[in-house]
Parts: C-alpha cells; sequence; structure tokens
C-alpha cells in the first residue's frame, strides 16, 4: 500500500492531461467531426496557457487563455471541415503541425521559466479516506475539474435536449437536419468547445503538471488520446479509466527510471505508445468479430444538404 | 403549392408543377421513379428550395427555409429511408427537433404521449426499444409518431408501402383513414396504381418533372392513370413461357451467414435454383436477402453450411473462383458493389475478365480488344453513353443497370443473381431488365432473383421463397397461384407449414 499510493496519485495527475483531451475529442467526434489536432492543440494550450500564468501571476487566467486558444482552433478546424466540406484528417494534421511549430516558435523565450502553479485543495472529508483520499482528493482544483466535467458529460449526452440533438448530428446529420436541428451550428459549436476543453488538457501539463514550459512538452499525449476516444467507446466514463491506465503506465516507468533499473531509459518511455498500440490492436479485433459499436456513424464525413443520394 | 420549379445540377426535377391539398383528404402522388415526386414534396417539407413558384398554406405565403419551418407551420414527412437515429431509443427519436420541450428531458411525460398517441392511431410501438431493433414497418410507425407528436397537421409519405407486408400496408391505410377523418391533409408518394386507387380521394400525376393532370379518383382508372404516368399505351405484360427444368445449379445446404452487426441474418437456409428456372426470394428488406446473395458468390463467408455451384463444393470460395465457375451477380447498390463510378464505360465493362484471355496479353491489357468488347456490350444491351470513356457516375440508373447486365450476361452464365435489378428504373428499361433476365432462364442459366416488388416476382418467378429474419418461411411452387395474404403472412413471420396445416383443419 506505501508504495501503490505515491504511483496511483502520479498516475491521476499524469492521466488527467489526457482525460481532458479525450473528453474535449470525445465531445467533437460525437458531433461527427474527427478532430487529429489534439497534439497541436494541446501544445499551444500548454505554451498559452503557461505565458498568461506567468505574465499576469494568475494561472487560472492562464488556463482560460490555453481555452479560448483552442477554440480558436477548433473554429478553424470547423471553418476547414463543416463550411467548406475539406478532408478532416488533413485539417487535423495540419493543425497539429502548426500547433507544435508555433508553440515552439512562441515559448522560445519561457523556456526555464518556472510559476507557482495551482495550490493543492483537498476535498474536506473525502481526502481522509484511506489510500483513496489521497489519491483522488488531495490536488488542485483544475484536477478536480476533470471529474466535473466526466459527470456533467455523462448526464449532459444522455438526459438533456442539446446533448440528444449533438448525438443525432453525429449519427444522422440528414434525420437531424430533416427534424430541424442545425448541422453547421452544432458542429461548429461543439468542435469549439472540444477543441478548447483539449487545450485546457495541454493547460494542465504546464502550469498545474510541471508548472514550467518545455518544447514538445506534450510528447504525443495528443495521440493517446485519438486513441483513448475509441477505446473508450465514445463514453466519458470509460474515458476515465483509459486515461488514468495510460497515467500509471507513464508513473510506472518514471518511478522504474528513479529506482537505477537497468533497463534502458529509452525503453521503459516507449511503453505508453507500446501500450497504445496494444490496446488499438485488441479494439480492432474486437470491432471485426461485431462487438464494438458506438461510434457516431457520420464521424468524419461532411453534410451536404442537397445532395442527392 | 404553385408553379414549382426545382433543378439540379443540370437537371430540372420539378418544372412549374401546381400542387394542393385539402384538410382531410388523402392526396396520392404518382408518377415513375425520377418524375420529380419526391423533390416535390422535399419542396414542401423546407428541405429544398425552389428556384421558382411558391408554397401557400391556407392562402397565407410561406418561405420555408428548413424543415424546421414546415413543421413550425404544421406539415410532416415520412421519407422513403426514414430520417431516424439507429443508436437512439424510440422516445428520443421521437423529441428530436422539438423546442417547445424543456433542456432537460422530461422522460416520462415523453414516454406517455408516445404511448397515448399509439393507442389512438393503432402504432404499436415500445418507446425504450433502440430504432436499429426494430423492424421496418415497426420504424415506419416511429416515423409517423414523430410526426404526429410534433402536431403535425399535413403528413406527407413518401412510397410508405414499398417496405411493407401486404397486411402492414392495410393497417397503414387504417391509420391514414383515423387521421383524415379527424382532419389531418395526408399526402402519399407512390408508383403502384392499386393502392393509390383504393385509398386515396384525389390524383396528381406527375411525368419527367412536370404535372400532367390532377383527377378525382373516383372518376378515373387504373388504366387512365397509367397512360399518364408514362405518357404512352403500356403493356406490361412479360412472355414466360414453360420450361422444364434442368438440373440443380446453385444450391446452399444449412446456410448460415452473420450480418454486419457479427448476428445471424440467415439460419439454417436451404434453397436450390435449377436451369431454366427463376427461383424469386420474397421478403420485407433486410431480412437477409443481401447477406443470402453475398454468400452464394464468395462475398460474405458462410458461417456454416454449404454452398453449392453445379455439384461441386464451393463454400467460403473467393469471389473469383464463383466467376470463373460462372456465377454472376446483379448486386443493388449499383455505383458501390456493382460498378466503380469514376472509371469509365469500357473499363467497368471488363472488370470480371480483366485477367484473361483475349483482355489479357501476357500481363497486358489489350485496350482494343477492351473498346471492341465495350461497344459489343453497349450496343447489344442499348446503353445510352456518350461514348465507351464515360465515367459512369454520369449514366443514369437505367443505362448503369444495362451496362452492368452486359458485364455480366455476355459470359453466357451458369446462374445468374440479381438484387432488386429494377428498383429505381422506368417502364422501359424495368421491361428490358426482365426480358435479358428471361432470355437467361431460356438458354438454360439458373436465375435467382430478390425484389421488395411482389408483382415483379409473382410475374418472374417459376418458384418463390419467402424469408422472414433470415429464415425460409417455404417455397411456394406456383406462386402466381398463390393467394396474395398467404404471401403476406410468409413475409410477416409464418411458415407456410402452418398457414397449410390451418387451411386443412379449417
Amino acid at each position: 500500500m506505501e508504495i501503490l499510493v505515491p504511483i496511483l496519485t502520479a498516475a491521476v495527475r499524469s492521466g488527467t492531461p489526457i482525460l481532458y483531451a479525450t473528453l474535449g475529442e470525445i465531445l467533437t467526434e460525437k458531433v461527427g467531426v474527427l478532430n487529429l489536432g489534439l497534439e497541436g492543440i494541446m501544445l499551444l494550450g500548454a505554451c498559452s496557457g503557461f505565458s498568461v500564468a506567468y505574465f499576469t501571476g494568475n494561472a487560472w487566467l492562464g488556463v482560460g487563455a490555453a481555452f479560448l486558444v483552442g477554440a480558436v482552433m477548433g473554429l478553424l478546424h470547423a471553418i476547414l471541415s463543416v463550411t467548406f466540406k475539406g478532408n478532416q484528417v488533413v485539417s487535423g494534421l495540419a493543425i497539429t503541425m502548426f500547433g507544435t511549430g508555433a508553440s515552439s516558435l512562441l515559448g522560445r523565450t519561457m523556456v526555464g521559466f518556472t510559476i507557482p502553479g495551482l495550490p493543492k485543495v483537498p476535498v474536506p472529508y473525502l481526502s481522509d479516506i484511506p489510500v483513496l483520499g489521497k489519491v483522488l482528493f488531495d490536488h488542485d482544483l483544475l484536477l478536480y475539474g476533470s471529474y466535473v466535467l466526466v459527470l456533467f458529460f455523462c448526464w449532459f449526452y444522455s438526459s438533456t435536449r442539446p446533448g440528444l440533438y449533438l448525438r443525432a448530428v453525429g449519427d444522422n446529420p440528414r434525420a437531424a437536419d430533416a427534424m430541424g436541428i442545425s448541422v453547421d451550428k452544432n458542429r461548429y459549436l461543439y468542435t469549439m468547445v472540444g477543441a478548447g476543453i483539449v487545450a485546457v488538457g495541454g493547460a494542465y501539463l504546464s502550469v498545474s503538471y510541471t508548472k514550467m514550459w518545455a518544447e514538445l512538452m506534450s510528447s504525443g499525449r495528443g495521440w493517446i488520446a485519438v486513441a483513448l476516444v475509441i477505446f473508450s467507446i465514445w463514453n466519458p466514463a470509460r474515458a476515465v479509466l483509459g486515461a488514468y491506465l495510460f497515467g500509471g503506465v507513464e508513473a510506472f516507468q518514471l518511478r522504474l527510471q528513479a529506482a537505477g533499473t537497468t533497463i534502458p531509459a529509452p525503453i521503459l518511455m516507449m511503453l505508453p505508445y507500446v501500450m497504445t498500440i496494444a490496446v488499438l490492436f485488441v479494439i480492432a479485433i474486437r470491432q471485426g468479430k461485431g462487438i464494438i459499436f458506438g461510434a457516431p456513424a457520420a464521424l468524419g464525413t461532411p453534410f451536404y444538404r442537397e445532395e442527392r443520394d | 403549392m404553385e408553379r414549382i420549379t426545382k433543378r439540379f445540377a443540370g437537371v430540372t426535377a420539378n418544372w412549374a408543377v401546381d400542387f394542393d391539398l385539402r384538410a382531410g383528404e388523402v392526396h396520392a402522388l404518382l408518377g415513375e421513379n425520377g418524375a420529380g415526386k419526391s423533390t416535390l414534396m422535399n419542396v414542401l417539407y423546407g428541405l429544398y428550395q425552389p428556384d421558382g413558384g411558391r408554397i401557400l398554406l391556407s392562402g397565407r405565403e410561406q418561405a420555408f427555409s428548413s424543415p424546421r419551418d414546415a413543421r413550425a407551420a404544421g406539415i410532416g414527412m415520412v421519407h422513403q429511408h426514414f430520417m431516424l437515429i439507429p443508436s437512439q431509443t424510440v422516445w428520443e427519436n421521437m423529441i428530436l427537433g422539438h423546442e417547445d420541450l424543456p433542456s432537460i428531458l422530461p422522460k416520462k411525460d415523453v414516454r406517455r404521449r408516445i404511448l397515448d398517441l399509439s393507442d389512438r392511431y393503432g402504432l404499436a410501438v415500445d418507446p425504450d426499444a433502440k430504432v436499429w431493433q426494430l423492424s421496418v414497418g415497426e420504424q415506419q410507425r416511429v416515423a409517423i409518431l414523430q410526426m404526429l407528436f410534433r402536431s403535425a397537421r399535413v403528413l406527407i409519405l413518401d412510397e410508405p408501402t414499398a417496405v411493407l407486408t401486404p397486411q402492414e400496408a392495410r393497417q397503414l391505410f387504417d391509420t391514414i383513414g383515423q387521421m383524415t377523418a379527424e382532419g389531418y391533409g395526408v399526402v402519399f408518394i407512390s408508383h403502384k396504381l392499386d393502392e393509390v386507387m383504393a385509398f386515396s380521394q384525389r390524383v396528381t400525376v406527375l411525368r419527367k418533372g412536370r404535372l400532367v393532370a390532377t383527377v378525382a379518383t373516383e372518376a378515373t382508372t387504373k388504366e387512365r392513370l397509367a397512360e399518364m404516368m408514362v405518357g404512352e399505351k403500356v403493356v406490361l405484360e412479360i412472355d414466360r413461357p414453360a420450361m422444364a427444368p434442368g438440373r440443380t445449379i446453385l444450391e446452399c445446404r444449412d446456410l448460415r451467414v452473420l450480418g454486419d452487426r457479427g448476428f445471424p441474418a440467415i439460419r439454417d437456409l436451404s434453397l436450390s435454383v435449377r436451369e431454366h428456372e427463376v427461383l424469386g426470394i420474397a421478403g420485407v428488406a433486410g431480412n437477409g436477402q443481401q447477406e443470402l446473395c453475398e454468400a452464394l458468390v464468395g462475398l460474405r463467408t458462410a458461417d456454416r453450411g454449404r454452398v453449392i455451384v453445379d455439384g461441386e463444393d464451393l463454400t467460403n470460395a473467393s469471389p473469383r473462383t464463383f466467376i470463373r465457375k460462372k456465377v454472376h451477380y446483379i448486386p443493388a447498390d449499383r455505383k458501390g458493389t456493382g460498378l466503380v463510378a469514376n472509371m469509365d464505360v469500357k473499363e467497368n465493362s471488363i472488370l470480371k475478365r480483366y485477367s484473361a484471355r483475349p483482355v489479357s496479353k501476357g500481363g497486358f491489357i489489350d485496350w482494343k480488344e477492351v473498346a471492341s468488347f465495350a461497344r459489343t456490350v453497349v450496343s447489344r444491351f442499348g446503353v445510352n453513353a456518350p461514348s465507351t470513356e464515360t465515367p459512369v457516375r454520369n449514366l443514369s440508373g437505367g443505362n448503369l443497370q444495362k451496362l452492368m447486365l452486359g458485364r455480366e450476361l455476355s459470359d453466357s452464365p451458369k446462374a445468374v443473381l440479381a438484387m432488386h435489378p429494377t428498383w429505381g428504373l422506368d417502364v422501359a428499361a424495368t421491361k428490358f431488365v426482365r426480358e435479358q433476365l428471361l432470355a437467361q432462364r431460356e438458354r438454360g442459366a439458373a436465375v435467382l432473383l430478390v425484389s421488395e416488388d411482389l408483382d415483379e416476382l409473382l410475374s418472374m418467378s417459376d418458384r418463390l421463397a419467402v424469408l422472414c429474419k433470415g429464415e425460409l418461411m417455404g417455397v411456394l411452387d406456383a406462386p402466381d397461384r398463390t393467394p396474395v395474404e398467404t404471401i403476406g403472412l410468409m413475409m410477416a413471420g409464418t411458415p407456410l407449414a402452418e398457414i397449410e396445416g390451418a387451411e386443412v383443419s379449417a
């Protein structure tokens, strides 16, 4: 138990940016838009979040700025893929490349700076629970924000009218349109909000997790989140499981490195990515057997109202 | 609707069409496929913007920029392909686009209202079922309820009976009767003369996008309507001379095939087709027809059972083996499985012979040979294409089908599987396709014909097999002498043996 608590705590902390990114991408994909720009948006979120936090001295302003920057990238993606009906894969990859390059350039001057980050706020009573309290309820507010978001989305998708519309647009835009639901409006809105949440994941990395900026600091978490969306079958609750699993692997390999194992560090650092491939492999097999279906049926396809088929 | 005009990229789908509907009437909109019926109604429903003309409702001009506006004005439409979200439940579908409901959904209220409505109009559904689990008939009920739920006063039904068994169709018209008695106006789009004559008060006939006439149903006859629809006197009779069937060509035994979702789509099915014989397959769409055909030509693996071609076991052999054994398939989706839309006529014509002489010489394609073969197909099957270099995506449905027939039937096939071969074709093309299939039968091929058009099946088939939920309900040896009610019962899931047993005991 004594050894497990720090590892589990680290798992939750290092899983949180992935969780935010996964939740954001689930939202975007549920409305039928595939955004592969996650990695770039996370980097931009981390960069802008850190710089605003550093220069204003207010970490929360940084998080807000990251959300806005993410939303702007989402807007860009929506313009390309919803209005101009471009190829969503290409547009997403372009955003990743742009985000990677822009964040490296803009962040250059901030390398080496540190900020105090966000204060720990143990949740009263809950943090006193043995093991679990320390693991789940002894963090900063931004981490708790991800819990709130998971609960909110579970409720939002299943029990609200906008949630229902969102799923309708992602599953059958033609039907949604015929029912008077605006496909384009929904897609714009959730692509922007989704990208904003992804960027908050990036901001968590720089503002809360490391309290500094480093080039390419998201190191593939955006791509892992893309895989996790499939792993979670577009279900926010399952996304938690996936994110902490990856966070756990990450934390575990860091521990091993720190303990001075003989396994070379690069091999250990590969672990989360090897696991991503393994997870995708298992999913592909299960999909082949028809066990998994939950993907929004219209994912990645633009909608043309007057197209005749 | 006054002088409605609608164009699509170069094609005029509606040209100055007038249409009016009165409260409490059933108004049929009649025309061949491609006559512009659905387009006209999609304009009324706000899905398409008209290029000319105006829409009046109770005397006031309307501008519908989307279906939302049309629905706010009390117009509801049930499309041929239902506008439902398969992954959601019935009650969730019901409230899509329903703006008056609070943002946090009142599940209980919605469910009660659905049950009220379904009681009142005889539209039984389970509000908590997921739509993809429902039969096509049930899905249609959901789609109609969806419109009633939204208090539509005008209901447009696009080819509502195409997917129903005869009994379900009668039920539907009972519902419609109940609705018109309460003052609803109902438009139903159809190309079936019998139901138009039986269930409508007035008929509007469209041909090639233009209005032919609007007449009172009482004052006209089936023959007159058919003439208006086609523009000339038509004889749809086809000649099917009696022939003695030969040996069995295509056979399956205890076949089990899984559908796309991993559930059995065909269960323990045994069938055989002989030389000089057309075996019709009847059934409501989505009861395993597609999966059966695919398993019989190697496109889908058989989970259990055997597929035998001319005495040889070809279970789960490659599609190419089936082609070599002269088993030819005319799939339902012409531009998907059937033809490559972006390739031209001559390339499409050799898709199944590219690897053998004379087309292939030493691993290279002899394009002169290809061109001459394509020209033969085009002239023999009357494909109307600007040239053999025209991409097939630019061809009409009838010409696509002729091209595909030409490709499949030029090899003197032993067996031909045709799925919905006349779907969406005009009268002349339909007749041509049917004649070609019967010519194959005469030549000695075994023909398996899948169709949703019962009249087509009855006039073409020597024997008729009826499928329901992937199971064989029975094979009728003299389908044209069997009462339609019997076939309807079989389509709805009663095995033939049971029906006959009931008759004997009665």
